[in-house]
């Protein structure tokens, strides 16, 4: 069986985004190996001409006809925004400082 | 104000009841509400089954109610009725948190469809109900509120995900119940309180306002202390939603019919399948006991029961352990500090990523993480088909089990859990043992059928409520309520008395 490293842990965390400690990481690699151990048993099935299943409906493409319907006030929408500034969520910065500070300074 | 004895009848009677006697005008909606709040303030501080009771509101929809009714509208069956909603659905002016720190305090803009539809059917939304957050637990032990107290004995847990809507009801705090079940949290939790609940067939219930876990498993319904009492509220619930494009566009299973119907107790030609991969090792003998007496119950009732083998069900654990993380994964990804709740590091210095790193970190409980970590590892590049692909593949195995099985059989039986229920930190530092909670539930979910939890007595060795699982064919719910009535009102005859009544007093 595949054991998972703690530095691979690492590595997952910072994909989805989770700042975990020092502790966390020591307390769940070798948690994650015994949940990766068990659910490991899906490979004891012989499986290669089966389908998946991604989903308990065969549905597909469901839509609805293309009108505009009444949807969320902008106050509505931003009631429960950490932060908010002229009618639109406010976010902490997406580029990187230094990125910006080479940027041509055009208008 | 009531008087005693009719106060009592009002918290103790079932959701029918309470309905008629509000319809005839013995009692006001606002009475009732008033005597559930009551109710809630005397008892909520030991089995902590709410996480926010929205008295005035509750009351104010309560005397609207009443208006209605005063003014001679048709209100529906459950009109005036009490009822609490797990904390993982939308209520409009009502905090949502999903039993989570990066929600706390956040108050959605909008109702879900269910909730609309029970607040156009009249009945009254007393709270919001204690969960593991964001419905990944089988205890409601990893809810960031702390852990809700079995009625039963306070030192156990009351199942999860929604063992706040399992307690709240087996507690007398609210005759009705939402739950959400995507591996088990309606049914667990009905099992090991003693009380009833259902998972309607996927895509029975609107899944619009409900906060996604793993979207393909996910499904809203009943919770209740009577068979019928669920029945009434499933068909308040349930019916196309256009706002959910997974919703089935056809009418409700009979599902109130068919309890009324199995509650005559003649279940005269009807194929019970007993599934075998669902017994033996890890099953507690209590549990098997209870479990195999009401098996023979069937039998005296007129069903004909045959042993079924259903040979993928025990790679459900494992598959589901993959697709629900990865799902989840995905799903989880929208708590990204910037449109909605907790927000933490954002000092103008900070980038985005970062903050949301911060905040996720902050925000997210042990089990949440190791979920999201799981299914970021189950889905990357080189994991994927045989984690990922080869659980997908699992779960086309065993919705051909159920099929086959079906061709057998009108419905299948099985416990709703392995074990009664298990004491408060027992198996907190151990997932895989938290996870075996769900062995039964889960194949269900992922076939997508219904599937139904109904009290059959208490183990034994412990004094604690042991459950029976029906699960029937996708949209076939009304086998499920027609052989959980036709148990329910066998077992309560031979007692003389619900089940529940054998609960300590509170």
């Amino acid at each position: 069986m595949p054991s998972i490293t703690r530095a691979e842990v690492a590595h997952l965390a910072r994909l989805a985004r989770i700042a975990l400690t020092d502790a966390e990481l020591d307390h769940l690699a070798p948690q994650l190996d015994v949940i990766l151990s068990a659910v490991a048993r899906v490979g004891e099935v012989a499986a290669a001409d089966i389908p998946p299943t991604s989903h308990a409906l065969p549905l597909t493409n469901v839509l609805r006809d293309d009108v505009v319907r009444p949807s969320l006030a902008v106050a509505d929408a931003l009631a429960g925004a950490p932060a908010a500034e002229g009618g639109r969520f406010r976010v902490p910065r997406i580029l990187d400082p230094e990125i910006l500070d080479g940027a041509p300074a055009d208008g | 104000m009531a008087e005693p004895g009719l106060a009592a009848d009002v918290i103790t009677g079932t959701a029918a009841e309470l309905a008629g006697v509000i319809a005839s005008g013995e009692v006001s909606a606002v009475e009732v509400t008033q005597s559930h709040l009551d109710r809630i303030a005397a008892v909520d501080g030991d089995v902590h089954a709410f996480l926010h009771v929205a008295g005035e509101a509750a009351l104010a929809a309560a005397r609207r109610v009443d208006e209605r009714r005063a003014a001679g509208e048709a209100l529906g069956p459950l009109a005036g009725v009490p009822i609490a909603v797990k904390d993982v659905i939308a209520t409009a002016g009502l905090p949502t948190t999903c039993g989570s720190r990066i929600l706390q305090g956040w108050v959605p803009p909008y109702d879900a469809t269910l909730v609309r539809r029970l607040t156009a059917a009249g009945l009254i939304v007393l709270g919001k109900t204690n969960m593991d957050e964001f419905a990944m637990g089988s205890s409601t032990e990893h809810s960031a509120y702390g852990p809700t107290h079995n009625p039963w004995d306070l030192d156990r847990i009351p199942g999860g995900s929604g063992g706040g809507s399992a307690a709240a009801i087996a507690s007398y705090q609210a005759p009705l119940a939402i739950g959400t079940d995507t591996g088990g949290s309606i049914r667990q939790p009905a099992a090991v309180t003693g009380t009833v609940g259902a998972k309607p067939t996927y895509g029975g219930v609107s899944r619009y306002g409900l906060v996604a876990l793993a979207s393909s498993l996910d499904q809203a319904g009943p919770c209740a202390r009577t068979v019928e009492d669920a029945a009434l509220l499933h068909e308040v619930l349930g019916g196309h939603d256009p706002l959910d494009s997974t919703s089935i566009d056809a009418p409700v299973p009979p599902v109130l019919d068919a309890a009324r119907r199995g509650a005559a107790g003649d279940l005269t030609g009807l194929r019970v399948g007993v599934v075998r991969e669902l017994s033996g090792e890890g099953y507690q003998p209590g549990v098997q006991q209870r479990f195999g007496e009401a098996v023979e119950l069937l039998t005296e009732l007129g069903a004909k029961v045959t042993e079924v083998s259903c040979p993928h069900f025990s790679y459900g654990l494992a598959a589901y352990y993959l697709i629900l993380p990865s799902e989840c994964s995905s799903n989880l990804a929208r708590f990204d500090a910037m449109r909605f709740g907790l927000r933490v590091g954002d000092d103008d210095l900070n980038g985005a990523e970062e903050v949301m790193a911060r905040t996720r970190e902050a925000g997210f409980g042990d089990e949440v993480k190791r979920r999201i970590i799981l299914g970021t590892y189950a889905l990357s590049a080189g994991y994927y088909d045989a984690y990922y692909g080869q659980a997908q593949k699992v779960r086309t195995l065993i919705a051909r089990d159920f099929t086959v099985a079906y061709g057998q059989v009108d419905v299948l039986v099985s416990p709703t859990t392995p074990t009664t229920a298990f004491r408060l930190g027992e198996r907190l530092e151990d997932p895989m043992a938290m996870y075996l909670t769900d062995l039964c539930t889960i194949p269900a979910n992922l076939d997508g059928g219904p599937a139904l939890s109904v009290p059959v007595g208490l183990a034994p060795e412990d004094g604690l409520p042991v459950g029976l699982q029906v699960m029937a064919p996708s949209m076939a719910d009304d086998r499920c309520y027609l052989v959980g009535a036709a148990l329910e009102a066998a077992l309560d005859d031979r007692r003389g008395h619900p089940l529940l009544a054998e609960a300590p007093k509170r």
